[in-house]
């Protein structure tokens, strides 16, 4: 059960406890081999906001340091540096929102992406039978332009675009401001060309070399594999996408493709990852030892799992069943769980991704210029 | 693992008191002989493996470079080294053996779960003698006891041994306080791993008198020496004194248990340090800090009120590691004397005659001796001797930190307890701090501590598992 009286305790707090926790940390460094958080620290003897926020983004919540803390409950300290960390980066979640405003959304994220899913679901719907008939959603539809029988293509290009084309927007201003808040410098194209290696295959996620403590103190490479299915996952799905959009509007070729087309082919490999990858790490957070968890802010994490897991899962359904009558409503049913995922893409847990990106970015920068 | 009295009306292979380093070293070599092995750990779980919880490294012989270590250390060179520290005073038998068997502990210990890191530099500059263990000692516990479950060993915590049924030098059976139950298990061998007694206060007082109870105790508060009182109260031989320990100067800040690494302070070389009478008492830099923290402990609990205070100015803020409590600091002599409770003109007349004695010309370099020294002084301070001129000035109080003590029994090669008279014990091993004594008679090098509990804790595993037919 999730804990409640593990709640967020508010910037002030949050950022106070990080703190203590990195100058403790920064006096001992023990843990100075698991990842790059602690060479980081070591550069600094005092840590202002943005360098607290920064390294919060650099851990990747491998554990390593919770397990081998000399200093965790039941000692006096009380270290729990994953969980301050994983409260502070909801916090800078939150902070670097855009609007400004919306950062609210990082509160109670779970209740926020569920709402958005079910207006999604319900708007797509709607709007399916609104424009055309019930029949229409029920019906059997082949060949080229069969989709837009049933979700016409300017609905569709016009909610995509739009919302995605936002959230870009959204995330792009918000990886400025972090950029600048962190103590981010000049850009070196070296730094972003480590950084994307290092996130390519989520080395930080091999702990010291054997993985993350992914249930209590053995290591693992589960979490690590999950998630990289779900990352090349959603990357091979939003290349199909991509795919379908250039043969569809530029060349003309209109969906549904066949089985060996390259969209279907990257968004098979893609759901199959996603699907696989968000169920494994579904279960490695139910069963792992939530002591160094942030279970206050698990709401945004499994929003997010649950939301990339039921996306897939329908397109996948999509393409298995598009010649049956099931087409109409799974076609609904999955363009309602994108169009949730677009619409909480930068006020959910996936700008998590931009913001490690950032830190991996800037990690490399400081290493690089000592 | 989780009944509630657990091992009553068995019959073990081994018992060992003690859930540190050295225990499980002697569990995993005894069950990897095929015995049927129980630990008693006196702690919770959370705060199982003792003093090694808080360890870090280990130092080992090798005449090549390493995947962790550089260059070479000789085991002549090691030996040279342990028998500077401790001035002789070793059973020169015991530390040949210590010193020959660290070498093959890197490998066994990464056979056996342990992860090293790769060479570091600049910390402690130990990256020639000492590996480090990835992630420290609750990693390296965590490992051993993965390892041991693996092999079938069996672990009670909160189980306290609180008596030993011995007869003519025999170990029949142990009394444990388990949760407050008292239970009586049998073994046919029985191993001593249980640490030191440092964190019994009044035996501390016993060897050092009202002073012991000024002084921060840096690793577990379980090592209370019970099983240790229980053998020397039984007629085994010990070894060593008393008031013999490892011992640094911590942060006087610290809490009274458990500080582990994070109250050191690594100033002293950089700075003068004066008592309670703001007086100077020792060269401070002497040497390099790695082969100088060892002494200090001892150091300061000679001075009045076992207190004294590490002074620098701007110059050296930066020159060591940051120290988790907030610097005590001051834009003059006087007010930084204030701060600190002492007497600001006797600080000021210290730091005037220190300052007016360092005439040294050549540059000031903290990777050499630079012999930067003062002259006229009593006693003169040898090197890094720089005037302590320019605000702010910034003061850290030190207290002893005992880390562990050394008197303990006396063991023979086999790391069986010596009875009195002369001889071993039939089947009372003891490995780890609780023997540390036997090549530790006094003084202390950095890492030899880890060593001694694995290499005598594989002796102790392998004979107490022959012992028991295994």
């Amino acid at each position: 059960m999730l804990d409640v009286s593990n709640r967020p305790a508010g910037g002030a707090a949050t950022l106070a406890e990080a703190r203590r926790t990195m100058e403790i940390c920064n006096a001992c460094r023990y843990c100075e081999g698991f990842c790059p958080v602690f060479p980081a620290m070591e550069l600094r003897r005092a840590f202002s906001d943005g360098d607290l926020g920064y390294l919060a983004n650099l851990c990747h919540n491998c554990k390593g340091c919770w397990h081998a803390c000399q200093y965790a409950p039941p000692h006096e300290w009380g270290l729990n540096l994953p969980r301050a960390f994983a409260e502070l980066r909801a916090e800078t979640y939150a902070e670097h929102a855009w609007p400004r405003g919306l950062g609210r959304l990082f509160e109670r994220n779970g209740v926020a992406v569920s709402l958005a899913t079910a207006l999604s679901l319900a708007a797509v719907m709607i709007l399916t039978m609104a424009l055309r008939s019930d029949a229409t959603l029920y019906g059997i539809h082949t060949g080229p332009g069969a989709f837009y029988a049933v979700v016409p293509w300017e609905a569709m290009v016009t909610l995509g675009g739009l919302t995605f084309g936002w959230a870009v927007i959204a995330m792009a201003i918000g990886a400025r401001s972090y950029w600048r808040v962190s103590g981010g410098g000049a850009f070196r194209w070296a730094a972003l060309r480590a950084a994307l290696r290092d996130a390519g295959h989520t080395r930080h996620l091999g702990g010291g070399g054997d993985g993350c403590n992914d249930f209590d103190e053995r290591f693992g490479m589960g979490r690590r594999h999950f998630h990289l299915a779900t990352m090349w996952g959603f990357l091979l799905c939003f290349a199909a996408t991509s795919a379908g959009t250039v043969m569809d509007h530029l060349l003309g070729w209109a969906a549904p493709y066949s089985w060996y087309s390259l969209p279907v082919v990257l968004g098979t490999l893609g759901g199959i990852g996603l699907t696989v990858g968000t169920a494994g790490l579904f279960a490695i957070k139910f069963l792992t030892d939530r002591a160094p968890e942030a279970t206050s802010r698990w709401g945004m994490d499994l929003g997010l799992l649950a939301l990339l897991h039921f996306a897939a899962l329908t397109g996948l359904a999509l393409l298995a069943f598009r010649h049956t009558s099931a087409m109409g409503m799974l076609l609904a049913l999955h363009l309602g769980f994108v169009l949730a995922l677009f619409v909480t893409l930068p006020y959910g847990k996936m700008v998590h991704g931009v913001y490690r990106l950032l830190a991996l970015v800037r990690h490399h920068e400081e290493q690089q210029t000592r | 693992m989780g009944a509630v009295l657990p091992g009553t009306g068995e019959t073990y292979d081994v018992l060992i008191a003690g859930g540190g380093n050295a225990a499980l070293c002697a569990a995993i070599t005894a069950a990897e002989r095929g015995a049927r092995v129980l630990i008693a750990e006196a702690a919770p779980k959370g705060f199982r493996g003792g003093n090694s919880r808080h360890t870090r490294n280990l130092r080992t012989a090798h005449d090549a470079p390493t995947d962790m270590l550089s260059g070479s250390y000789p085991v002549v060179e090691y030996f040279d080294d342990l028998m500077r520290v401790t001035a002789g005073k070793t059973d020169e038998r015991l530390a040949r053996i210590t010193v020959e068997g660290s070498a093959d502990l890197p490998r066994w210990m990464h056979a056996h779960g342990v992860r090293f890191q790769p060479a570091i530099s600049g910390t402690l500059s130990l990256e020639r003698t000492n590996p480090f263990f990835l992630g420290g000692g609750k990693a390296l516990m965590n490992a051993y006891y993965l390892t041991a479950r693996r092999l079938g060993v069996e672990v009670i915590y909160d189980a306290e041994v609180t008596g030993l049924e011995i007869e003519d030098g025999r170990f029949a059976a142990a009394q444990v306080r388990h949760r407050g139950f008292d239970t009586r298990i049998v073994a046919r061998a029985f191993i001593a791993a249980s640490g030191g007694f440092q964190a019994n206060i009044d035996w501390l007082e016993e060897a050092w008198g009202p002073a012991a109870r000024n002084f921060l105790i840096r690793g577990t508060p379980y090592a209370k020496g019970g099983v240790l009182r229980l053998l020397l109260d039984a007629g085994f031989a010990s070894v060593a004194e008393a008031d013999q320990c490892h011992a640094v100067a911590i942060d006087a800040r610290g809490p009274k248990f458990d500080g582990g690494i994070a109250t050191r302070i690594d100033s002293v070389p950089f700075s003068i340090v004066v008592n309670r009478e703001a007086q100077r008492f020792y060269d401070e830099g002497e040497d390099f800090w790695p082969k100088r923290y060892a002494i200090w402990g001892r150091l300061v609990a000679r001075q009045p009120d076992q207190i004294a205070y590490s002074i620098i100015d701007a110059k050296a803020e930066e020159l060591f590691l940051p120290s988790i409590y907030p610097p005590i600091r001051a834009q003059t002599i006087e007010g930084l004397a204030v701060a600190l409770g002492l007497d600001a003109t006797a600080l000021r007349a210290t730091v005037d005659a220190y300052n007016a004695a360092c005439t040294a010309e050549g540059p000031f370099d903290t990777t050499t001796l630079d012999g930067r020294a003062t002259h006229g002084l009593t006693p003169d301070k040898t090197n890094w001797a720089r005037p302590i001129d320019q605000p702010p000035f910034t003061g850290f109080p030190l207290r002893p930190g005992i880390t562990f003590t050394y008197l303990g029994v006396a063991v023979d090669e086999n790391a069986a307890v010596q009875l009195a008279g002369g001889g071993p014990a039939a089947n009372i091993y003891a490995a780890g701090e609780i023997m540390a004594g036997n090549v530790l008679g006094q003084g202390y090098l950095g890492g030899i501590g880890l060593v001694i509990g694995t290499v005598f804790g594989r002796k102790a595993g392998e004979a107490a598992a022959r012992h028991a037919g295994r």
